[in-house]
């Protein structure tokens, strides 16, 4: 209901506003996440949230573009999220693909995206293959990725004197992956890995897992999984004593909404790395508080950010170039520097990999909490182009061009 | 077994078998069916049209096993997954075509299910549904300890459509549904003349009475097997056309809650119907895709759908349709 | 140092012990599933469902009603148990008649449900829910540190499993259970409600499952989703030990925990599925579990 009023005014407004009506470009956005399953907190009804709050900021309908936002739970099932898509670029004209969180959904539509020469703005995936060897030219990769994570948190800590660690590292590819590329940053850095253990993946108990870290005696233990499994090992480590035994548990993929969900009791201490946090700023919080009004009191997470700061950026390249074809658009995208209130200046790599500062966070202890979502401390800021793989190394066959 | 059984006696299957009227009725589904093929991807979206026929050809399989051997398998996504991982994998690396790709999943898919059903058809009822889970479950652990040949968890992707026999290229939806909608159409022909052979006579048997059908000289567990067999290959063709058609593989294939996806299908659709397994898939592929936006609501809105089928149309869709007109579909 | 298998022998008891804990909560719920399978010879899909909904009732009942982590260890598994009881008044007790499948079918059905509910409703990142002050920290004991509330946990389980064992096997209600799960009609015949009987079962698995859920909040995480992956766990562990074997849940609840704990040490990846392993193996080789009796 409030889509379809939104859509009516923002029409109206467009045809009382905009005198160049007859060149009026109308655009179809489809946020394409999951919405029941393990990440729609972190994206879900929020990331819509956050793409109808980019229209309106925007001011979209002034400019003679009218934009409508349509949205799809993809159940983290490659098939459906690709049926889906299909059915989007094909039969309901949708232009543009924003967030897909799930790194074997988001790479099957990053396909498609290609194959129907349309636009996908990812935020909630974390593969850096998509701006790696399976890069596209249709493909924007927004908000993080594996190498930026392992890169914020392994090179900072080791910075910091954590410089030898251990891996609790979730069985599968993602998990892998940032295990492989926390250990390149830190050996890099000058710190050493003791060791690490796979769990099973998804877990429930790590105590096991988290003995044999204790017993490794290393400074850190890196936590290379993600959502359930990184809650239940942060909380039992708690259980174990391992932080106060002077260990330090750093999350590589750890997001606000799994700070929520442990309580600053069990979380407190925690260092990771995120793009953005709500409170970083005066126009952070000013937004980050809209937003709430909107999404039930919870604050954005860093991959809703990412869809609203990707969909402002793609409206003032489709200004810009006052077209929407996508070659034209990309183009414009990749040239023009990227500013918003939330990320701050950046600019986009020619295989789709957003630049900008990355930060690493410690969790505040209870005592140092003001208030519900008042959770992080600023530890360092990483500059954007420290944070992410350099082009060269990427693997991308764009780049070579 | 017995109260499976005596719903699909309800649809009247078991009693009427040779009567004219059902053949001549069955023929003309039949045509229906082929009708509805041809004029399906000009109406719906030919992509969803494939999904629907792949697990309709998933959810055939599945009732084989269940309505007409009796055996309710917890485990068969692992036929549908493996395959489907087989043919992503030789059509991406090996380069091989369609047809053959789609053949050696099932074949692969048919091996597979000679072992499992050695292994559980010594067993009946529950455990029989737990030994096929369990077995289904080292399959979902296999997937994801060899990275190298399924991906991980990132699945396969990128799979080329490539080019039916070298020469027609697939990537055209509407080139490739004819190529699933023959599929599906053979599928459902083999299917239904398994059913109504000899062996599908004896199977019910079995299902119905195994000890009589023992002492009537027949080996009981030759026949399940083979079954088990058929069934396990024809969930690994739809697999393995799955795979073509998304131009990918993913553990979501082979994870237990696909199994509980076809047997959902299966008894909403009508169990031991010929025809029921089809509007049952179609039923829930539909409520996946149009139910989409409705986020959480998906699950709540299955589980109701379940529960309402258990507790007031056991007989499912084509079960109470049967009974209705009388006449077995 | 010698070591056992090239693990220092410390380590070694640390996992034995870790796996006795994990399998405590293995020994609750199959008990549960087994007590609700032995009588209403139903699958109870729903199981994984009902030890979620215990956990948050613990945590509804902290954040809404002020009440501790004490008071929710007995008001959860009343809660959840007569939620249970409504589900088998109104649902269970018409597919009775039925094939256990439909039992199984209909279960599953009702665990989308729940699960669905409270996804909408709290979302699926999970809740907070910590240690109660009282059993916070824990002991040395040598070869590792074992917190408080784990001591806590498995004393907690081997208490309810040995209290349930004795309900079932030693006491007159216990005969009436065994009686009417021989054979109802004749059990009805000798004026025993067994209806009643088979209702008061379903409730008091499910309020199993509930005591378990409460026990796993401060340690694991809260979410919709707990149960769900858990649960096919723990019918292994019900398979294995023989369905509706009392006993058999128990010990082999706790004797698997203690299976998946060392595999955790030698071969880490598998310790999701040597579960499964061992059940295809004992299902081949002993067809009605451990501890069942041949049908």
């Amino acid at each position: 209901m409030k889509l379809t009023t939104f859509l009516a005014t923002s029409a109206l407004a467009a045809m009382l506003a905009s005198p160049a009506f007859a060149q009026q470009i109308s655009i179809k956005a489809g946020v394409l996440n999951d919405r029941s399953g393990l990440y729609a907190d972190l994206s879900g009804e929020g990331s819509v949230i956050a793409a109808r709050m980019a229209v309106e900021d925007f001011k979209a309908a002034d400019k003679g573009i009218k934009v409508e936002i349509v949205s799809a739970d993809h159940q983290n099932k490659p098939d459906v999220g690709s049926t889906i898509a299909r059915q989007w670029y094909d039969q309901d004209g949708v232009d543009l693909i924003l967030d897909v969180p799930t790194s074997s959904v988001a790479l099957a539509v990053s396909q498609i995206t290609k194959e129907k020469n349309k636009i996908m703005i990812n935020s909630g995936a974390g593969t850096s293959d998509l701006t790696g060897k399976a890069c596209t030219p249709n493909t924007i990769h927004w908000t993080y990725d594996t190498y930026a994570l392992a890169q914020g948190t392994g090179g900072a800590m080791v910075k910091a004197g954590g410089d030898t660690w251990f891996f609790l590292t979730a069985d599968y590819a993602f998990g892998h992956a940032l295990e492989r590329d926390a250990t390149a940053v830190i050996t890099k850095a000058g710190g050493k890995v003791l060791g690490s253990v796979k769990t099973p993946f998804p877990g429930t108990d790590f105590s096991s897992f988290l003995l044999q870290a204790q017993a490794s005696k290393a400074k850190v233990i890196g936590l290379a999984n993600a959502g359930g499994d990184t809650i239940n090992s942060i909380k039992q480590a708690g259980e174990f004593g391992i932080t106060q035994g002077g260990q330090k548990l750093a999350g590589l993929l750890t997001f606000i909404t799994d700070v929520h969900a442990l309580g600053l009791q069990a979380a407190q201490g925690l260092v990771l790395t995120e793009a953005f946090y709500w409170d970083k700023n005066e126009q952070t919080r000013a937004w980050s508080q809209r937003f709430a009004k909107l999404n039930g009191g919870k604050m954005p997470s860093m991959v809703q950010a990412g869809v609203y700061a990707g969909l402002l950026h793609y409206l003032k390249a489709v200004e810009a170039t006052k077209s929407k074809d996508t070659a034209t658009v990309v183009a414009k995208m990749k040239e023009m520097p990227t500013d918003d209130a939330l990320f701050g200046k950046g600019s986009i790599e020619v295989n789709g990999r957003v630049l900008h500062d990355m930060y690493l966070y410690e969790v505040k202890k209870p005592s140092e909490s003001k208030g519900p979502w008042d959770y992080y401390k600023l530890i360092s800021t990483l500059p954007g182009k420290d944070a992410f793989q350099p082009l060269a190394e990427s693997g991308c066959a764009l780049v070579k061009k | 077994m017995t109260d499976l059984a005596s719903t699909e006696a309800a649809a009247g299957t078991a009693l009427a078998e040779t009567d004219d009227g059902t053949a001549r009725l069955h023929r003309n589904l039949f045509v229906a069916i082929a009708a509805l093929l041809v004029i399906a991807p000009f109406v719906a979206y030919p992509v969803f049209v494939m999904k629907v026929l792949c697990f309709a050809l998933f959810a055939l399989a599945f009732n084989l096993l269940l309505g007409y051997g009796g055996l309710l398998s917890f485990g068969h996504a692992a036929y549908f997954g493996m395959a489907s991982y087989v043919s992503a994998y030789t059509a991406k690396n090996w380069g091989l075509t369609p047809e053959l790709a789609i053949l050696l999943g099932t074949a692969v898919a048919a091996l597979l299910g000679t072992v499992f059903g050695a292994l559980a058809i010594r067993r009946q009822g529950i455990y029989f549904a737990m030994i096929t889970l369990a077995l289904a479950q080292m399959v979902f652990f296999f997937s994801l300890q060899a990275p190298r040949f399924t991906g991980g968890e990132d699945g396969i992707q990128a799979v080329p459509r490539g080019k039916l026999f070298g020469l027609v290229s697939l990537a055209d939806d509407r080139a490739l549904y004819w190529l699933v909608a023959a599929i599906f159409m053979g599928g459902l022909l083999l299917i239904y003349r398994i059913i109504h052979s000899p062996f599908g006579q004896v199977c019910k048997a079995i299902r119905d009475n195994e000890p009589r059908a023992i002492s009537l000289g027949y080996r009981a567990n030759r026949y399940k097997l083979m079954v088990f067999v058929l069934s396990a290959a024809l969930a690994g063709l739809a697999g393995a056309t799955k795979a073509i058609v998304f131009q990918l593989a993913s553990l979501t294939d082979v994870y237990w809650t696909m199994s509980g996806e076809v047997v959902l299908m299966t008894l909403v659709g009508g169990l031991g119907t010929v025809f029921g397994p089809i509007v049952g898939a179609a039923v829930i592929v539909a409520m996946q895709n149009y139910l989409a936006t409705f986020g959480a609501w998906v699950t709540v809105i299955q589980g109701v759908i379940f529960v309402a089928c258990v507790l007031l149309f056991r007989e499912g869709i084509v079960g109470v349709i049967a009974r209705a007109i009388r006449k077995p579909l | 140092m010698f070591e056992l298998l090239g693990i220092p022998p410390q380590a070694l008891f640390g996992q034995v012990l870790l796996g006795l804990i994990n399998g405590s909560f293995y020994a609750i719920l199959s008990l549960g599933l087994a007590v609700i399978f032995g009588l209403l010879n139903i699958i109870n899909f729903t199981h994984g469902a009902q030890y979620m909904m215990g956990a948050f009732v613990a945590w509804m009942a902290l954040n809404y009603l002020g009440l501790n982590y004490w008071v929710a260890l007995v008001l959860a598994p009343i809660v959840v148990g007569a939620i249970g009881i409504a589900i088998e008044r109104l649902l269970l007790k018409r597919i009775a008649h039925l094939d256990h499948l439909y039992g199984l079918l209909l279960t599953f059905g009702l665990a989308l449900i729940i699960q669905g509910l409270f996804r909408n409703q709290y979302g699926s990142s999970g809740l907070p829910y910590g240690i109660p002050p009282q059993l916070a920290g824990g002991q040395n004991l040598g070869f590792m540190f074992l917190p408080n509330y784990r001591g806590w946990v498995i004393v907690a389980s081997v208490v309810v499993c040995l209290a349930t064992w004795f309900l079932i096997e030693k006491t007159k209600l216990g005969a009436y259970l065994r009686a009417a799960t021989e054979n109802p009609t004749l059990t009805q015949a000798f004026g025993i409600n067994v209806p009643l009987l088979v209702t008061l079962t379903y409730g008091f698995g499910v309020a199993l499952a509930a005591f378990a859920g409460v026990l796993a909040a401060p340690v694991y995480s809260v979410n919709p989703n707990m149960g769900g992956d858990l649960i096919i766990v723990v019918f292994a562990v019900v398979v294995i030990g023989g369905m509706g074997s009392i006993m058999g849940a128990i010990v082999t609840g706790f004797g698997l925990g203690l299976v998946e704990g060392l595999t955790k040490v030698f071969y880490p990846e598998a310790s999701s599925t040597v579960i499964f392993v061992i059940m295809v193996l004992v299902l081949l080789v002993k067809p009605a579990g451990l501890f069942g009796r041949p049908a």
